[in-house]
């Protein structure tokens, strides 16, 4: 394989990873957007659906063994993302929303507390083992040109375009979106206009959650494993990502998650030969961690994101 | 301009009242020496845990400087106590002789850093990387602050696992073993020891060690609170821009957090190697930094006693946890329902959401009338940085 | 004598012209009032001699000597220590941490000489401490020391934050709306508390809206209005103006 085979073989691994990071970004930067929260807890959603999903799988195959493997995907979804939602929406109401208005620390201790719920029920419910991901969608590999891909991965890409395309729409031409923007702007000013900002706020959490839960399934797919720590990386990077981009920013989190997936498959895929051999892809993580530091110290308003204003 | 009058704020201690401080510090006192031959009844692992316990006192002060008294959220604390840990495995352990020749040739007899040394050396290396971690995030605040000192914390933790290629530093995930034991003239503390009649064992003796550096640790802490330095950290914490235009060098005074923040941690994490006689990056993982957060912010965030009780509390009750909790579900259900390590996080869990949304000062919080030494008042959770998180012009 | 001489000021904000060629000259132990419309450039011309804004162009002396704006923190150091229009106390800090806060400028005890709680140290804070009650008993609010800043009423914690200006031993004061929010009996005391910080020695430089205050008070008086400055003098000769009745008659009412 050539080098610029190789090239695009990490474009493509990147595109992958990245429009998983984008899908949770996305959480991350609508409710940070709308509350000024990060939501520690949303990697742990991701993995909450993938997990859910994964029993419903199970119980779907075995009450209707002839399920085709694409059938088995949309149910495992379905269920993930009911699932999601509602535990967001529960969170949301119980842990977030009394603190509200309270200093800083407070929400952001209550979120890993959250997290570190999420994390133990789980555990209780799906026990500490790394657990087998089937292999739903057919396996065999697909050469694109020089690249060597498999349909779940294709899945991946497919989707994620689709609903990123889809949010856009929601936020820009519905309803909804406008109350969104409205409230993450102004939430009194959005009230006294006739929005519910709580009702806005749940629904952001909701619209959050579900896209987490379908990042979780495919994350699960892609790499055939779900365990009850699944979430804390993947939520990480993609945070990282939605800095990238520009928190608050929609399609900052978007374009962040994809470059975020590709510098972390183009540096794991050439730091050793670009560092002589002293660091391997062992080191991937610490990417998406460099990043994360280097753009929060930097350039904190990110690609996308306005220029944080000079104080008086 | 006026004449001093007798002022109408004096120290509020009166005698009575310092004759009750005095008191109720001779009982602590007597406590803390009498806990570790009591729980030594019971059985060993009850002292490991006591001393477990001023470790995490030691580390719990050292963040609180930090997070309590500069209204810094740093979550990436552990990595101090990391550094200090390997210091002293490094230097007081086989592992570079047995991996690097050369030094094998300069130290035939073996690396063998006495703790005067160790302890010393752990410290400034440790507020070295808190002045390195602290230089670039002084600008930050709230929950960039946060997001990026968990990044640190993180990265140092990947390059302890994988400093093993080309040239073996960390030894990786295997960690660093047969460190030294501490040694004070020639008792050494992995053996039992005759004191006045009484026979210490090892993990006895190495709690009083511990307790006496917390113990002492305390005291620089209060010193700290009560002085110059500890009244700057804390006009930051409230408003950086108004502290600046009183003349307060803002950066200057953040890097010493972050810096003598991090020379507890070292400490800690010197006498933790020597305790286990073994590290690796396992013990030094995002949730101890996590662990180490929640016991100040249950205990009472800059609130000295309420960050010790914290401290104390959640080191000790998963303790109490896994000798109560696991006999009984076995005596009730006849096996172990719920691993109490999975328990214990759960509790904990759930006392973090809790704590916020009822008590968000704390278990312990400082008093409401009299000086404002905690943030927080009245109910209001304590204001570490107001920001959302964002940049300081 | 001159303390503080400020030549051409000018700051742009975006689109905004926030300050334009913006001048100054405050004598020693003056009272110098700066007034003008609500969006004149008062707050911007503050922050820009405190450092808290750095300005396009303007040249600036204090006390004889050159000075650079730059740093806030050594604005304080300099000799120019202000209050801010919308009170920024320490709010958990009591009233007596607060002004002794104050002090850190002045003194230099450092974190070893306090944990080591050297003789020098102890004499440094007893110092300290007793310098602030000096101050928080000067500006009126000598029994509150132990309260926390928030919890006093809104005149002491004015009163509070001008102690704690007072407390970095400043040549200038810099005061922003120190009457704002004050009922007539508390700009009175306010006014004697002014005239007491002068015949002490120190300079103050003043934003005021309230107009009949800043007569009655100020030895000198500069009017800004979009950025620039229309009039400077006294205060007699500036309230007839016509440029300056027009700025601020010619917009909302403003209320004295």
């Amino acid at each position: 394989m050539g080098s610029f085979d190789t090239f695009l073989q990490q474009v493509f691994n990147g595109l992958v990873l990245g429009s998983l990071y984008a899908l949770i970004a996305l959480g991350y930067t609508m409710v940070y957007g709308i509350v000024n929260l990060i939501n520690f807890a949303h990697g742990d959603v991701l993995m909450v659906g993938a997990l859910t999903a994964l029993s419903a799988i199970t119980l779907a195959h075995a009450t209707a063994p002839g399920l085709p493997g694409w059938a088995l995907m949309i149910v495992g979804m379905a269920a993930a993302i009911v699932v999601c939602i509602l535990l967001s929406l529960l969170i949301e109401r119980v842990a977030y929303r009394p603190l509200r208005n309270a200093p800083r620390l407070a929400p952001l201790i209550t979120a890993i507390g959250v997290s570190i719920l999420l994390q133990t029920v789980s555990m209780l419910i799906w026990g500490r083992n790394h657990l087998t991901y089937p292999q739903l969608l057919p396996a065999d590999p697909i050469a694109i040109g020089p690249a060597t891909v498999t349909a779940t991965k294709l899945a991946v890409i497919a989707l994620s375009g689709i609903i990123m395309f889809g949010l856009l729409v929601l936020v820009q031409r519905t309803r909804l979106g406008r109350a969104m923007r409205a409230t993450a702007e102004n939430p009194r000013v959005a009230g006294l206009m006739g929005v519910n900002p709580n009702a806005v706020i749940a629904a952001t959490f909701a619209i959050g959650a579900a896209l987490a839960a379908v990042a979780g399934v495919m994350y699960a797919a892609v790499y055939s494993v779900a365990h009850f720590y699944m979430g804390f990386i993947p939520g990480l990077k993609a945070f990282t990502a939605a800095v990238l981009g520009g928190i608050g920013n929609i399609p900052g989190a978007m374009l962040g998650g994809i470059l975020l997936g590709l510098i972390e498959a183009l540096g794991a895929g050439y730091i050793d030969q670009l560092s002589g051999g002293v660091f391997g892809s062992n080191y991937q993580d610490v990417f998406a961690f460099i990043v994360l530091c280097a753009v929060l110290i930097l350039r904190p308003s990110g690609l996308l994101g306005e220029r944080v204003a000079d104080r008086a | 301009m006026t004449p001093v009058r007798a002022p109408a704020t004096a120290d509020p201690q009166s005698a009575a009242a310092r004759r009750r401080a005095l008191l109720t510090g001779l009982a602590i006192t007597a406590v803390v020496l009498v806990l570790p031959l009591a729980a030594g009844w019971l059985g060993t692992a009850w002292v490991r845990a006591l001393a477990f316990a001023a470790l995490y006192v030691m580390l719990a002060l050292g963040l609180n400087i930090v997070v309590g008294f500069a209204g810094l959220l740093d979550l990436g604390y552990i990595a101090f106590y990391a550094v200090g840990a390997y210091t002293f495995a490094l230097l007081a352990s086989p592992h570079l002789t047995d991996n690097f020749p050369a030094i094998a040739l300069a130290f035939p007899g073996g690396l063998h850093v006495p703790i005067w040394v160790a302890i010393p050396l752990g410290a400034t290396i440790a507020a070295g990387f808190g002045v390195l971690l602290g230089a670039p995030v002084l600008k930050l605040r709230g929950d960039y602050l946060a997001i990026v000192t968990l990044g640190f914390g993180e990265i140092i933790r990947i390059f302890l696992n994988n400093l093993n290629r080309p040239l073996n530093f960390t030894n990786g995930p295997q960690g660093i073993n047969l460190i030294d034991p501490v040694r004070i003239g020639i008792v050494s503390f992995d053996r039992p020891l005759d004191v006045l009649g009484v026979q210490l064992t090892s993990p006895q003796l190495y709690y009083y060690l511990f307790a006496a550096l917390a113990a002492l640790s305390a005291l620089v802490c209060a010193r700290l609170q009560d002085s110059r330095l500890g009244r700057a950290w804390m006009a930051i914490r409230e408003d950086e821009t108004a502290a600046k235009a009183m003349g307060i060098n803002v950066r200057n005074v953040k890097l010493l957090a972050f810096g003598l923040g991090a020379t507890f941690g070292g400490v800690a994490g010197a006498m933790f190697g020597a305790f286990q006689g073994f590290v690796s990056p396992e013990s030094f993982s995002l949730m101890e930094s996590v662990i180490v957060l929640s016991m100040i912010v249950l205990g009472g965030l800059g609130h000295i006693p309420g960050v010790i009780f914290g401290a104390v509390l959640l080191s000790v009750f998963p303790e109490v946890l896994r000798h109560t909790v696991g006999p009984l579900q076995e005596q009730i259900f006849g096996r172990i329902v719920i691993d109490t390590e999975v328990l214990r996080m759960l509790l904990y869990g759930i006392a973090l959401v809790v704590i916020m949304l009822y008590r968000p000062r704390g278990l312990w919080p400082a008093p409401l009338h009299g000086t404002a030494r905690a943030p927080g008042g009245g109910d209001a959770p304590p204001p570490a940085n107001r920001a959302a998180g964002g940049v300081e012009p | 004598m001159s303390l503080l001489q400020v030549g051409g000021v000018s700051r742009r904000f975006g689109g905004l012209q926030a300050l334009s060629d913006v001048s100054m000259s405050i004598a020693r132990g003056q009272i110098y009032g700066l007034i003008g419309p609500n969006g004149a450039g008062k707050t911007t011309f503050f922050n820009v001699i405190t450092g808290l804004v750095r300005p396009d162009a303007g040249s600036f002396m204090l006390d004889g000597k050159a000075y650079e704006p730059t740093a806030v923190h050594r604005v304080a150091a300099a000799g120019i220590a202000r209050t801010f229009q919308n009170i920024r106390l320490f709010a958990e800090m009591t009233a007596l941490e607060n002004v002794m806060v104050g002090r850190h400028v002045r003194t230099h005890c450092g974190a070893l000489a306090a944990v080591l709680r050297t003789p020098a140290a102890r004499a440094e804070e007893a110092a300290i401490r007793a310098r602030a009650l000096e101050l928080l008993d000067y500006v009126g609010i000598g029994a509150f020391g132990h309260l926390r800043a928030r919890t006093l009423s809104y005149g002491d914690q004015r009163r509070l934050e001008i102690a704690r200006a007072l407390a970095t031993d400043p040549k200038l004061l810099a005061l922003d709306e120190p009457a704002a929010g004050m009922n007539g009996t508390e700009k009175v005391e306010l006014r004697r508390l002014l005239e007491r910080i002068r015949a002490n020695g120190v300079t103050i430089l003043l934003i005021e809206h309230d107009v009949k205050l800043v007569m009655g008070l100020c030895d000198r008086v500069t009017v800004l209005d979009e950025g620039r400055v229309i009039k400077e003098g006294e205060p007699a000769q500036v309230q007839r103006d016509p440029a300056v009745i027009e700025a601020y008659l010619g917009r909302a009412h403003e209320p004295a």
